[in-house]
């Protein structure tokens, strides 16, 4: 069986492509990247904000089941093209990963199919290892506490 | 002790990925790879004799030091290790798709 998501990471580079393609038109496609409301319901999510334009900035904030804040992200929206192309900065706030670029390109296939392709790029071949490392098999509800834990291994 | 090591055991083990990583950017001994961790250097050489029990690490011999490196042909063995992060965005995919299908056909 062929897998749907295809992650591509060669070996000491310092990017990540990630690409799926989606029984959704073009349209839905995009809907689901680009309105909060959407985003929040599959990313497992809080938007507190998301400026879908050009200069516009965003902020992603996860909670656990107490609703402590685990994990914050945030970010910079260089270019947003609807239909076509995201181009964004994304942090994890806190954490010494740095920042990685990631340029999101939309396809349409057919009329009820499309495509999707994540461009990631980090600072260095060390960064972008690190951040696959992170526990992702228990999803992104990390602690800050878990991720030191680890970082504290790899020292 | 000849057991056949298993390479899905091999690599579910953080330090012995971790180890991986280190040595698939160049061929390290096993003193430059242990520094690299606080754990203590018999158990990093513990998961050197793991990794080469599988097959995912070669030795080879430079003058008087043991130089470890990647075994090429099990490269697909590290890329292995960038499944749970494919995992994790296959799932938020599916769930994006399941979404979307619903909202659809509530328009």
């Amino acid at each position: 069986m062929e897998l749907k998501t295809k992650v591509n990471a060669e070996d000491g580079n310092h990017d990540i492509i990630i690409t799926r393609e989606f029984d959704l038109p073009l349209e839905l496609l995009f809907r689901a990247f680009s309105e909060p409301e959407l985003i929040e319901q599959w990313m497992g999510t809080k938007v507190l904000k998301f400026e879908a334009k050009k200069h516009g900035s965003w902020e992603f904030e996860k909670t656990d089941a107490k609703g402590n804040v685990v994990l914050k992200t945030d970010g910079v929206i260089h270019e947003f093209i609807p239909n076509k192309k995201i181009t964004r900065t994304f942090e994890m706030a806190n954490t010494p990963f740095g920042v990685q670029l990631e340029a999101t390109e939309f396809e349409k296939l057919t009329d009820d199919t499309s495509k999707v392709n994540m461009h990631v790029i980090y600072e260095s071949v060390a960064q972008r290892d690190q951040v696959l490392k992170l526990p992702f098999a228990q999803g992104i509800n990390w602690a800050h506490n878990r991720i030191q834990e680890i970082l504290s291994k790899l020292k | 002790m000849n057991l056949r090591r298993d390479v899905f055991q091999a690599i579910a083990d953080p330090t012995r990925r971790a180890i991986l990583l280190l040595v698939a950017s160049q061929a390290l001994t096993a003193g430059a790879i242990a520094s690299n961790f606080d754990t203590a250097r018999p158990t990093v050489s513990k998961h050197l004799q793991i990794l080469t029990e599988c097959e995912l690490l070669e030795q080879k011999q430079s003058g008087r030091e043991i130089y470890y490196y990647i075994n090429a042909k099990n490269m697909k063995q590290v890329a292995d290790f960038i499944e749970p992060f494919r995992k994790m965005w296959d799932e938020r995919f599916n769930t994006l798709e399941t979404i979307m299908k619903k909202y659809k056909s509530k328009k």
